[in-house]
């Protein structure tokens, strides 16, 4: 039956030009955060190449200020650890936890999001309300008590941010399926006699994409600020250096030192800022009409 | 009217058990159980003792009836003892509420305001250089983790300026009273309340931002400017009062989350609110607590919102409650 498959969109989009990198680049902002979250992969990419020990071990005196010596351009903190070195391997936790908590929220989101739109009535109405409990509960709250009550490591963390940052994904597809619902493609499929499975995943999916692309940049974005926000209260995995646990390290010696807990901050700042400009970007590109308001 | 009330019963009554729910089987999750905790506090753990213990707390019961008796509990507003600090949970809690109240309400009111004037201003001067300036700055706080703003707030206003008080609700050893209390609490407000409102007027700032030029493109405004009403009134009359809706919506579906920015703000501030009463349940692992804390922080959440929908018809006539 693949002859008489039908894989032109529901309607005919303005075919774009150009590919969506060039139309990215094109934009100062969405330039800006693309090159700075660059920045920050290749960091994480070269931790172990350019700072081979661990983070976590004392290398040299104790505060030492940044500038202060060239091998430490940095500096260290109160325990003689290499700031920089911190900063980097800090990376790699925070990109790491902040794609694969997405992932798992994109998962539940976009799932419950599909079924609820597609099928509607009564499961759309117990997945709905479901919904709207998580969203209800406040959610960092949620995530640190998951956290609390798991004991911290990255395989929690990341679950407890995951399953905290969905209900909105979920409502954002559910809005999309129910545009595409009733249009002439999926009635179409259905005539052919497509499977349910194969018009959600085949033919409805695709053409959400766009929005779901935009809203999972930022939810990684603020994955990272949870991630290091539970690291600050002293809630991240011990036998890794993460950002927001050396700022949360930094505070014990900020009448002194500032510098220990404002460096990883700054780091922080920037990675969320790539993202959200790079989420502002794509969903500049991805919906031109849009942007042109 | 009625049948809007009657749905809303039915979602607190949802929200409240769906809660109790995550919270059983979360305190499910957590290794040991209330018997083996306060017997390893009491420094003697004999076998008898422990199954004392476990028939004491109903922990021999199955599954079903803990979860009911959980449940009957819940709803009659017992959320347990809490071991640590010696008190009930629910006492507790309403001896912390006021505190995270106050630096809330504080911390939105500054957000809202000051947002919604930044945005204001930015959508009157949409493209040109104040838009831009103000359009970067809500940018890079909305980047901006809220206890690293709290933390270099302290840095310079406490540490390097000495102008503010580093932390807590007030200065204890003054022992003052009436109206020089209140001056003093407020002194030791304005850095919790700036570091958790700032993160929250970027929000604003955009929302206004956007929502403001959205209206501006309406028929409505064309027709006002066609009229010759001065630019400032329409600003301010037609555009700015269509465009608060959006706000006071988001308003309802941030509180949950200014609830957890509370969290670090008091635990940066040792502001003595629920967030620290939270920080200090984590660190006891008095598990009681902290899902006694996170039920009525969602109990809360379902009540403003509430309030939200009320708000609406209040600000648009048009809106029917169903």
């Amino acid at each position: 039956m693949t002859v008489f498959e039908i894989s032109a969109p529901a309607a005919p989009a303005p075919r774009a030009r150009d590919g969506l990198l060039l139309r990215l680049l094109r934009q100062p902002s969405a330039a800006v955060g693309l090159t700075l979250l660059v920045l920050i992969i290749a960091m994480a990419a070269s931790a172990n190449l350019v700072f081979p020990d661990d983070p976590l071990d004392m290398v040299t005196q104790p505060f030492l200020w940044p500038g202060e010596d060239a091998a430490y351009p940095l500096g260290t903190d109160m325990l003689g650890r290499d700031i920089a070195s911190g900063i980097f391997h800090g990376a790699r936790v925070s990109l790491l936890i902040g794609a694969v908590a997405t992932l798992v929220s994109l998962v539940i989101g976009v799932g419950t999001g599909a079924l609820s739109g597609y099928y509607g009535g009564r499961l759309d109405a117990v997945l709905m309300r479901v919904t709207e409990l998580f969203q209800t509960i406040p959610p960092f709250l949620f995530a640190l008590a998951i956290v609390a009550i798991l004991q911290p490591s990255i395989p929690t963390i990341t679950v407890a941010i995951g399953i905290t940052a969905w209900p909105s994904l979920a409502r954002l597809v559910r809005a999309e399926v129910l545009k595409l619902r009733h249009g002439e493609l999926v009635q179409a499929s259905i005539a052919l006699g497509a499977s349910d499975l194969r018009i959600i995943v085949l033919h409805i999916l695709p053409n959400t994409l766009a929005p779901v692309i935009v809203s999972a940049s930022i939810l990684v974005a603020s994955a990272i600020l949870t991630e290091s926000s539970l690291a600050f209260l002293g809630l991240g995995d011990p036998n890794v250096v993460s950002w927001g646990g050396m700022v949360g390290a930094g505070r014990e010696v900020l009448r002194t030192d500032w510098y220990v807990a404002t460096i990883p901050g700054l780091a922080i700042v920037t990675a969320v800022l790539a993202l959200n400009l790079l989420g502002d970007g794509l969903n500049d590109a991805l919906n031109p009409k849009e942007a042109a308001r | 009217m009625a049948r809007y009330l009657r749905r809303t019963i039915a979602q607190i009554a949802f929200v409240i058990i769906g809660i109790a729910i995550i919270n059983f089987f979360l305190l499910r999750l957590a290794p040991g159980d209330a018997a083996q905790v306060m017997a390893g506090e009491a420094g003697s753990a004999t076998p008898e003792y422990m199954a004392a213990l476990r028939k004491q707390f109903g922990l021999d019961q199955p599954l079903y009836v803990q979860f009911f008796s959980y449940l009957k509990n819940v709803l009659t507003l017992n959320l347990g003892y809490s071991f640590r600090q010696g008190m009930p949970v629910s006492d507790l809690i309403l001896q912390r509420l006021p505190a995270t109240l106050l630096l809330m309400g504080t911390s939105i009111a500054f957000a809202v305001s000051i947002g919604g004037m930044l945005g204001l201003l930015a959508a009157r001067q949409a493209g040109k250089l104040a838009d831009t300036l103000i359009s970067a700055l809500a940018l890079l706080f909305y980047a901006t983790p809220v206890f690293w703003i709290g933390v270099m707030l302290v840095v310079v206003f406490s540490v390097l300026l000495d102008w503010l008080p580093v932390g807590g609700m007030a200065s204890v050893e003054a022992g003052l009273t009436g109206l020089a209390y209140a001056a003093d609490v407020g002194r030791h407000l304005i850095l919790p309340a700036t570091t958790l409102g700032l993160f929250y007027l970027a929000i604003y700032t955009r929302l206004m931002r956007a929502s403001m030029l959205e209206v501006y493109g309406q028929d409505f405004v064309r027709t006002a400017r066609a009229k010759g009403v001065r630019p400032r009134r329409i600003a301010v009359r037609h555009v700015l009062r269509n465009a608060l809706l959006p706000i006071v919506t988001t308003l309802g579906v941030q509180l949950g989350s200014i609830l957890g920015g509370a969290i670090l703000v008091e635990t940066v501030f040792a502001w003595p609110g629920l967030g620290r009463l939270a920080f200090e349940a984590l660190f006891q692992r008095d598990l009681n607590l902290l899902l006694g804390i996170l039920f009525c922080s969602s109990v809360v959440v379902v009540l403003v919102n509430l309030a939200v929908d009320l708000a609406y018809t209040a600000l648009d006539p048009r809106i029917e409650l169903s």
